[in-house]
């Protein structure tokens, strides 16, 4: 295997563990480099970092919002809002490890081939949201955050393992075996929050059909499939708002039709193959 | 009637069928969630940070990012004698610890004895008793309040009002409780263990001396919690001498009664601004008796 062909997939593990191993450094040595855990983080002991979608089940919820999480909020919803996209998914969240463990194992299981198909709408994040926020009004507390398997994963990575850890295993099962990218790319309402915040940011994938030999393997890949419409037919960016930004397309891509860009592209002059 | 075939419905019935199975699907996941929520809610003997607010509130306001453990356990003074950094106060709740996943909490003494792993792993000997609990120590400057962003832990609670200064004494975490039956400086022996580690010493915890008519020259030495200064700290928790703690620490609302307006101490000028300017008539009456006045119900029945 060549290095061009899991270039992102471990500059991504770097980042994740990374970020993971500094949350660990920050409780267990107390480094000042980012303390927290991923629903608020303290960046340099100065910059606060929050969860927007934590934020706003907290102020549904009827808590008075401290001006340090608003903060924070904020610019994490900048951050992905200007230039991530949806990068959280693919480059932060600790739940991907499990569900990219459990996507690569169902190609090498063949797992798709003998399953049967059980057909979820990839939508559901969208009304997980807006349940999530009813729940909030209904029970007084940020309804999604007593359930998150990334909160709860983190945790258990920065205070010690605990029991919780069996929900991480049934995404991990729900994902191998009932649903292909079941959590991620269909239920997680995070996800979805973070799919609506990316919707205008500038890193975009880009594909040139000029060069596609429409060998496919991109579409193997993705855990968004469906925002991989393009492929072979037109040269553009992806604008689908699901797409993680994660790159797997572009490593496996022998034929440079993939690519990381700025900005909303689309080239007219294609010719339609 | 037409359209016995299943995709022969009327758009408009079709639009009636998606609508009630949206709203039902929709009414199914509320009741699910609300219901694992409710229930994970509720963890009514949990000993919150100090400065929390209250539970209620606390719930809604913590976002569960740890930042007030990690100051906590690593705050300068944590080391012991070598150096060497000593376990936290606040812990983050894990499932299967009956408090809300996530938030922070504090267990002055949970002992149990060392298992196979804590012997081959950390060297304990068989039978050997292990405390994981940790009481909250008061430090002068909050840590973990200071680090808390969204005030779910509020600093300004134990602001002294007179001084504008912190002012630890006013934390107010929960309340030491006493086992009267199971302390044994109640049967008559010498232990002052709780009196002596509370940082409080003689304020929160005093000594009452009672005569012994059991021996008929010794004295009792009843250790007697004044809830008005207890800080629910739990060091007396901690120390206790007996297997299971005789003295321990509850959240205030569960170990506290209240004694309502309609009973003052008339002797104490203070108790009455309690009450403020409440009088007779402004008390709700509950049933039939108690619906006449007092005099009425004693002067029923006299004939003159």
């Amino acid at each position: 295997m060549k290095f061009s062909n899991i270039k992102y997939l471990i500059l991504r593990r770097v980042v994740q563990f990374g970020l993971l191993f500094l949350y660990f450094a920050g409780n267990v040595w107390g480094w000042q480099l980012l303390q927290g855990d991923i629903s608020t983080s303290l960046l340099f002991n100065k910059i606060p970092l929050s969860d927007p979608f934590a934020v706003i089940q907290m102020f549904v919820a009827g808590a008075t919002i401290g001006i340090n999480v608003l903060i924070g909020a904020l610019i994490i919803s900048l951050f992905y809002g200007l230039i991530g996209g949806r990068a959280f998914c693919s480059w932060v969240c600790p739940v991907n490890l499990v569900t990219d463990l459990a996507a690569w194992l169902r190609r090498k299981l063949y797992i798709d081939k003998i399953e049967r198909k059980l057909w979820i709408s990839r939508n559901i994040r969208y009304y997980m949201i807006i349940l999530a926020l009813i729940v909030s009004v209904i029970s007084g507390l940020a309804a999604f955050e007593v359930v998150s398997p990334i909160t709860i994963l983190n945790r258990n990575i920065v205070f010690g393992i605990g029991s919780g850890i069996g929900l991480i295993v049934a995404i991990f099962l729900f994902d191998l075996f009932v649903v292909k990218n079941g959590w991620c790319g269909h239920i997680c309402p995070l996800g979805g929050v973070y799919s609506i915040i990316g919707k205008y940011s500038l890193f975009r994938v880009r594909h040139n059909s000029d060069t596609c030999t429409l060998c496919m393997k991109c579409k193997d890949v993705c855990p968004e499939v469906q925002v991989l419409h393009m492929i072979g037919k037109k040269s553009m960016s992806v604008n689908d708002i699901e797409c993680t930004n994660c790159g797997r397309c572009i490593d496996v891509c022998d034929d440079d039709s993939l690519s990381f860009g700025i900005g909303f592209y689309i080239k007219n002059s294609s010719k339609e193959k | 009637m037409g359209g016995k075939d299943k995709k022969d419905i009327s758009s408009r019935r079709r639009f009636f069928t998606n609508v009630a199975h949206n709203i039902g699907l929709a009414t199914m996941g509320t009741l699910l969630w609300a219901g694992y929520t409710t229930k994970a809610k509720s963890s009514p003997l949990t000993l919150r940070p100090p400065t929390a607010l209250p539970e209620d509130e606390f719930i809604k306001t913590c976002i569960k990012c740890g930042l007030c453990a990690e100051a906590c356990v690593n705050r300068p003074q944590n080391r012991d004698r070598d150096g060497n950094k000593k376990p936290g106060t606040l812990k983050m709740a894990k499932a299967g610890d009956d408090v809300t996943i996530g938030t922070p909490f504090f267990k002055p003494r949970e002992r149990r004895e060392a298992t196979l792993i804590d012997r081959l792993l950390y060297g304990y000997k068989r039978g050997e008793v292990i405390d994981n609990g940790v009481p909250c120590y008061m430090c002068d400057d909050v840590p973990c309040a200071a680090a808390c962003p969204t005030n779910a832990l509020d600093i300004s609670r134990v602001i002294n009002p007179k001084t504008k200064e912190i002012d630890i004494k006013m934390m107010k975490m929960g309340v030491a409780v006493v086992d009267v039956h199971s302390c044994i400086a109640f049967w008559g022996l010498q232990c002052d263990a709780c009196y002596r580690a509370c940082p409080l010493m003689d304020e929160a915890i005093k000594l009452v001396y009672n005569r012994n008519d059991r021996t008929g020259k010794h004295a009792f030495l009843e250790p007697v919690v004044n809830p008005d200064i207890c800080t629910g700290c739990g060091l007396c928790e901690k120390a206790c001498v007996t297997q299971k703690a005789a003295i321990f620490v509850l959240p205030r609302d569960i170990a506290l009664g209240n004694p309502g307006d309609h009973y003052v101490r008339g002797w104490d000028r203070d108790d009455q601004k309690r009450v403020g300017k409440r009088k007779e008539s402004d008390i709700t009456t509950h049933d039939k008796r108690s619906s006449q006045k007092p005099i009425d119900y004693l002067n029923r029945g006299l004939e003159y």
